[in-house]
Parts: C-alpha cells; sequence; structure tokens
C-alpha cells in the first residue's frame, strides 16, 4: 500500500508498541502531526510547554517503565531544545527515539529558516542518527532505530526527517517488530578466573551500578550476594538494582555516599562490579581504588571495561545472563570474620549523623516523604544537594523507583522527568527539587497541569544554589560567588498561577500535615520546604580521596 | 606503558557523515589522529579507512573499543606492523637552481621515485613508500628548496590472504 513518509512514521511506531508520545509541533513536523491526530486513538501525544521538557518526559517515562522513550520535535530550535534531554539519556543509557523533523532535502544547506544540522550537533550524545533523505528508506530506518536504542547498552537515536519525504509516498509493508539481542563472547577462562578469585576471596564487595536496574537483575544480584556472602553497596543509579531493607545493602558509595558503603568497598580485597562504569563521583581516588584489591568487572559495553579503572577480569554481557551463569556455578560461601566487620560498619560514624530536628530539615523533610508516599510512588530529582539527600535518605524498595540525572546532572531534569515517570506508569511521582532546579524549567508545572497528573513537588528551598554553596564553603573560603539566589518567588501563588494548587512548610509542626494534604490531591500540588542554607549533603569524601578523607562534620 | 604509533584499519558502512562520526569520536576522547585515508572498497556500500595515531595500550584499547561502538563501524583492526605492508604517497615541488638538477635526478633514480611534472626551474616528483623513506627523500631534498609538498597519509593492507573484510562477525 502506499502511504505518505509522515504516515509511515506513525505505522512503524505502531509497529514498534508505542503509545505514548511526548513532543511540541511546528513547521516541519506538521505532516506527521496531523497524522497523529488520526491516530490519537492509537497514541497519545503529551505536549509539553518546552522542548527540553519533551524530552525529559520521554527520558522518564523510559526510565520509569522500561519501554523506549519517544519524543518528537520541529526543526531549528525545536530539535536544539532537544539536546539536553537526549545528552543526559545518553549519559545514563535510557532507550530514547528523538524524530525531529527539517527543511525540505531543497533546502538544506542554506540556511533556510528554522533549519539547523540536528544530526551533526547530536552526534556526540546519540548511539546512532539519521538524516533520512529518501522516503523508501524510512520505515527501515526507524525500525533500525529502535533496534540500536535498545540493544547491548542502551541508548537515545535521533531520526531527522526532512519536509519533504514526510510528504513523499512509497510502498509500505508491515514488519513485525524485531528485537536484537547482542551476543557477547566471554573466554571460558574468564568465567573459571572470576569463580576462582571469588571463592579465594576474604572480604568480597558487590558494587551495583545502573546496569543492574536496565538488565532487570534485582533478583540475580541478590542471589549472588548469598552465594559469595557479601554485601552490597551501588552508584547512584543503582540504588535502586536492591531494596533497602535487604540486610546486605550498604548504600550508596563515593562522594556522598554512606561511611559504611565506602569503609567496605576500600576495606575489601575484591569488588565485584556489575553495570557501572566507576564515574569519577563514585569511585574517588582511582589508585586507591584499585590498590590491594581485585576487580571484576561485570558490564555490557566492552569499551568500560577498562576505561576508568583496570578489571582483573572481565565478563562482557548483560548483567543478568552474566549473575545467572555465575550463580549456577558457584557454591555457598562464608565469610563470617568480614560479614561481622561489616554488621559493626552499619553502626559507623554516619549512622547517627542526623539532621538538626530542631528546624525543618532536608532528612525530616524526605522521611516524611517516605512515611506518606504509597508503596509504589515513583521519586524523581533535580540536581544538586536536595538529590544527594533523596539518595541518601529515601528508603527504595523496587527497581526504577528513583528517576534521577547520574551521569550528566542535568539540573532542570526532575519535571519532565516526573511527567513521563507519572504518563508511563500511572503512579504517583514525588518530585524532590530545589529553588535553582525549579527555577530551570518549572514552565512543565503547566504541561503537569493540562495532564491532572498526580505529581507532588517538594521544593527544598534554601534560597541559594546549596551544592555549589557547600563547595564555596569547604574549598573557596566561603566566597559564595553567585549562589545566594535572593528570589521572590511565592511557590503556592505560583502554583495557584499554573492552575494547581500548594503549600508552604516552614517549621516541622506543619510537615506531616501539609504532605499528607498533597498526598490527598488528585493532581499536581508544590510543596515548598524552608531549609537553612547551610545543610550540607554529608558524609562527603573530596573529588580524587579516598575513605581516609572523608568529612563527616559540616 | 610505552607511547607508540600504531596504525587501524577499519572497514565502514559508506553512509554520509562516516568520516565525521570517526574523526569526532577521536577529538571528543582527546584521541590524536597522524593521518587518515579514506576510498571506497570494491563493494561501494563500504567504505575502508586506515588511520595512524599514537598511544599507549590504553589508548590502542580505548580508541579500538569506543570505535566498534559506532553504528556505521563493521570492523577495526590494529594492522600487526611486521605483517603489513604500508603505503604513502607524496608529490613534492622542488626548487631546481642551476646545475643542481643532475643531482636531484640521481636521487630520484635512487629513490625509486618519479618525475611527474617539469618547468625550467621547478621539479614535481611523486615517491610512494613506508614513511621512513618518503621522509628521508624530504630531508634530501630540504637544502635545494622544497616549494609545495603534499601527502596522503598511510594506507595498510596486511600480508597473506587473511582480509579485513573475512572477519567481520555478524554480517
Amino acid at each position: 500500500m502506499k502511504l505518505t513518509g509522515a504516515r509511515i512514521v506513525i505505522e512503524v511506531l505502531l509497529e514498534q508498541g508505542v503509545d505514548t508520545i511526548f513532543g511540541y509541533p511546528g513547521g516541519t513536523v506538521l505532516n506527521i502531526y496531523d497524522e497523529l491526530y488520526k491516530a490519537s486513538d492509537k497514541i497519545k501525544h503529551y505536549v509539553s510547554a518546552h522542548e527540553q521538557g519533551a524530552a525529559h518526559a520521554a527520558d522518564g517515562y523510559a526510565r520509569a517503565t522500561g519501554k523506549t522513550g519517544v519524543v518528537m520535535a520541529t526543526s531549528g530550535p525545536g530539535a536544539t531544545n532537544l539536546v539536553t534531554g537526549i545528552a543526559t539519556a545518553y549519559l545514563d543509557s535510557t532507550p530514547l527515539i528523538a524524530i525531529t523533523g527539517n527543511v525540505a532535502t531543497p533546502l538544506i544547506g542554506r540556511d533556510s529558516f528554522q533549519e539547523v544540522d540536528i544530526a551533526g550537533v547530536t552526534m556526540p550524545v546519540t548511539k546512532h542518527n539519521y538524516i533520512v533523505k529518501d522516503v523508501n528508506k524510512l520505515a527501515d530506518v526507524i525500525r533500525e532505530a529502535f533496534i540500536i536504542a535498545n540493544s547491548g547498552r542502551p541508548g537515545p537515536v535521533l531520526i531527522d526527517i526532512p519536509k519533504d519525504v514526510q510528504l513523499a509516498t512509497c510502498e509500505f509493508e508491515y514488519k513485525k517488530k524485531e528485537v536484537k539481542k547482542r551476543e557477547y563472547k566471554n573466554g571460558s577462562e574468564a568465567f573459571q578466573n572470576a569463580l576462582e578469585l571469588i571463592l579465594k576471596s576474604k572480604r568480597p564487595f558487590i558494587y551495583a551500578g545502573g546496569g543492574v536496574v536496565i538488565s532487570n537483575a534485582t533478583k540475580e544480584l541478590e542471589e549472588f550476594s548469598e552465594l559469595i556472602d557479601a554485601p552490597i553497596g551501588t552508584s547512584m543509579m543503582g540504588l535502586t538494582a536492591v531494596d533497602s531493607a535487604n540486610p546486605r545493602f550498604l548504600g550508596m558509595t563515593g562522594m556522598h555516599g554512606k561511611f559504611a558503603a565506602s569503609k567496605a568497598m576500600f576495606s575489601s580485597d575484591l569488588i565485584v562490579a556489575v553495570g557501572t562504569r566507576f564515574s569519577d563521583r563514585a569511585t574517588g581516588n582511582k589508585l586507591e581504588f584499585c590498590n590491594g584489591r581485585k576487580v571484576i568487572h561485570i558490564d555490557i559495553d566492552p569499551a568500560e571495561i577498562g576505561k576508568n579503572i583496570p578489571a582483573y577480569v572481565a565478563l562482557v554481557g548483560d548483567v543478568k545472563d552474566m549473575l545467572k551463569k555465575l550463580n549456577k556455578n558457584l557454591t555457598k560461601q562464608h565469610n563470617p570474620k568480614w560479614m561481622t566487620e561489616i554488621e559493626s560498619l552499619k553502626a559507623s560514624p554516619d549512622a547517627c549523623l542526623d539532621m538538626d530536628k530542631s528546624r525543618l530539615n532536608p532528612q525530616s523533610i524526605i522521611e516524611s516523604v517516605n512515611k506518606h508516599a504509597p508503596k509504589s510512588a515513583i521519586i524523581a530529582t533535580d540536581v544538586g544537594q536536595h538529590q544527594m539527600w533523596t539518595a541518601q535518605y529515601y528508603k527504595f524498595s523496587k527497581p526504577r523507583t528513583f528517576i534521577t540525572s547520574g551521569g550528566l546532572g542535568t539540573m532542570g531534569f526532575g519535571l519532565g522527568a516526573a511527567i513521563g515517570a507519572c504518563v508511563g506508569t500511572g503512579e504517583r511521582v514525588v518530585l524532590f527539587t530545589s529553588d535553582g532546579g525549579f527555577h530551570m524549567n518549572m514552565n512543565e508545572m503547566a504541561t503537569a497541569v493540562s495532564y491532572n497528573l498526580p505529581i507532588t513537588v517538594v521544593v527544598l528551598n534554601n534560597n541559594a544554589l546549596g551544592m555549589v554553596r557547600q563547595w564555596q564553603t569547604l574549598f573557596f573560603e566561603k566566597r559564595y560567588s553567585n549562589t545566594t539566589l535572593n528570589r521572590k518567588t511565592d511557590y503556592v501563588a505560583l502554583a495557584k498561577a499554573f492552575g494547581a494548587d500548594g503549600k508552604k512548610v516552614c517549621d516541622m509542626n506543619m510537615l506531616d500535615q501539609a504532605i499528607k494534604w498533597a498526598f490527598e490531591q488528585k493532581g499536581p500540588i508544590v510543596i515548598e520546604t524552608a531549609i537553612d542554607c547551610d545543610e550540607k549533603v554529608l558524609p562527603m569524601i573530596p573529588p580524587n580521596g579516598t575513605i581516609n578523607d572523608i568529612i563527616l562534620k559540616g | 606503558m610505552k607511547k607508540e604509533r600504531f596504525v587501524l584499519s577499519l572497514l565502514v558502512r559508506n553512509e554520509s557523515g562516516v568520516l565525521t562520526r570517526i574523526s569526532g569520536l577521536f577529538a571528543r576522547r582527546g584521541f590524536n589522529i597522524d593521518s587518515l585515508s579514506v576510498g571506497e572498497t570494491l563493494d561501494k556500500g563500504i567504505s575502508r579507512m586506515t588511520i595512524t595515531a599514537v598511544g599507549d595500550d590504553y589508548i590502542q584499547t580505548q580508541i579500538t573499543r569506543q570505535l566498534e561502538k559506532l553504528h556505521d563501524v563493521l570492523i577495526v583492526e590494529i594492522m600487526d606492523s611486521k605483517n603489513t605492508v604500508e603505503r604513502e604517497i607524496m608529490l613534492i615541488k622542488v626548487n631546481v637552481a642551476q646545475g643542481s638538477r643532475t643531482e636531484i635526478l640521481e636521487a630520484i633514480s635512487i629513490f625509486r621515485a618519479k618525475v611527474v611534472d617539469f618547468s625550467p626551474t621547478s621539479l614535481t616528483v611523486e615517491i610512494t613508500g613506508e614513511t621512513s623513506k618518503c621522509e628521508a627523500f624530504v630531508e634530501y631534498l630540504k637544502p635545494y628548496g622544497i616549494a609545495e609538498l603534499c601527502r596522503t597519509g598511510i594506507t595498510a593492507i596486511s600480508r597473506g590472504c587473511e582480509t579485513l573484510k573475512n572477519k567481520i562477525k555478524g554480517e
């Protein structure tokens, strides 16, 4: 059957099982939006306030559901507004398809109205991208894009479609959705070496990353930790890889990790790193990280092996498969001395690092939300102190319930991502944000209100860019260059102006009540909480430091 | 770990932008390209690239693995210098003063270079060979005055019957 390019886009999206798209219409995607209109019973399109918000929404949707996020935008500024969202997805390995329109092929390269070389711009932040100049190739390109976005280590793929290609027609044939699982070869000696190292180890430590969440390998990881009798620490991206109630779970390691987790890591004789890329924020000093211990690195991306930390043994492949195979070949190990040591670490200094409860403080706010939020709630954040506090104090129990920008550290990610996560799961979403992060993309409140989404925005307002301020306090002799915001924003009025509702919490007495009220409301709510600008994220291991450099007191 | 010069051979899809993808990858990972040559293979859909760069084991492994991740890259191989034929072409325009012509022509014959153009005051010479030979020739010509020089960069092929194409997996 002969179809236009615009129609083919919709047909292939349906073929791939897409029922939700985020985006923003414009001149060069008019034809695709026209087809979306006709297919509105099959694909629901969510229009954002700004393309960046739509990109973060598609990302949040993918992170919360495990499905592929799809975002659409027009050429030029529409396309460039997606870039931060695409880069965020790239750094955290989210499967995302970005579809952009472009000017008609004869106009390309002439600096036409709203023309930009978006394929050139996004080359460094996509797994792959396309400019489709022939309508006959369009269907297969989109199919291939879905395969690339999801195969191996997931990531974003951009497809740029000039307007004349959307208008042109060609024969279209349905094809079944194809899922390609990449095969990885590990020599049998690699497995043998890994098993030997594990059996020899007296103090093994498991370091789990976001790959465990993506690979849906929680069960296998927990089984593995039982078999080798080891504690588990995670990166921030791996925080939901294990139920926080698991007695082997020590929390997040790294710059703002738990003392027990970092201490255990630096006291181990073997680190089994699963689905992680050893970010500098997670490892601290890389030489010390490896000093006196061996590393088994399990990851799906061969390029990650040895990139940041040399691996003694590397197992390349889907972490679920790798763990299954290891578990099958392992007998139950016992490291009683090590595990006793670990137990005593749990009572370590930062366990009683509690914040000053006589005033409203971040810990109490997060714990109150944790207490009153439904068990199934999804937690999103922006970037900065509030993000670290959420990672430290919120008790996660299920994978894919913590939506945060780890690798790129994108302020302004939160609200868009919360919208996507909410749309994808239908669950209540809590966004922890700050006066800095919320001001970046708060325009998406309009979107949350338009679709009446149950999103609770908790603004931790310290009237400062807290994380930068913390560094200025610690490393720049309190020269607070441009981090004191002095905004006069009335968050409750702002919420109301957007058509939502809100409450301001100034002291501890009001906290629980306000949070409970927020969860009783159907639509979006903003809760402003006033906190002190000198609350710090502790503990802190300074950049390139080790457990011996840990700062416990502010 | 010692830094050393190495030669990479790649087969890539002959798609628009593939050169940018590869050179961009080198740039953003902080690796330098010393030379790059590219051309179509017998199969018009596939191009072959030869890249020379300098780096230790870490850099060589990282470059290879990062290149392998690109969708348009079909295979990457670090060439074994003992089993590789390497060639590059240089075109050199050298000034010819009174009386120096014979000396230069003699050198051309010893280096097995070729005169490809000729004027009363200059000679244009083509030389093909391994980089070391070409560079020795340039050194010899320098005192006469080199007016212009251009070079293709290395192209390389393995000795024996093995081919890069046969090593492509999953194709």
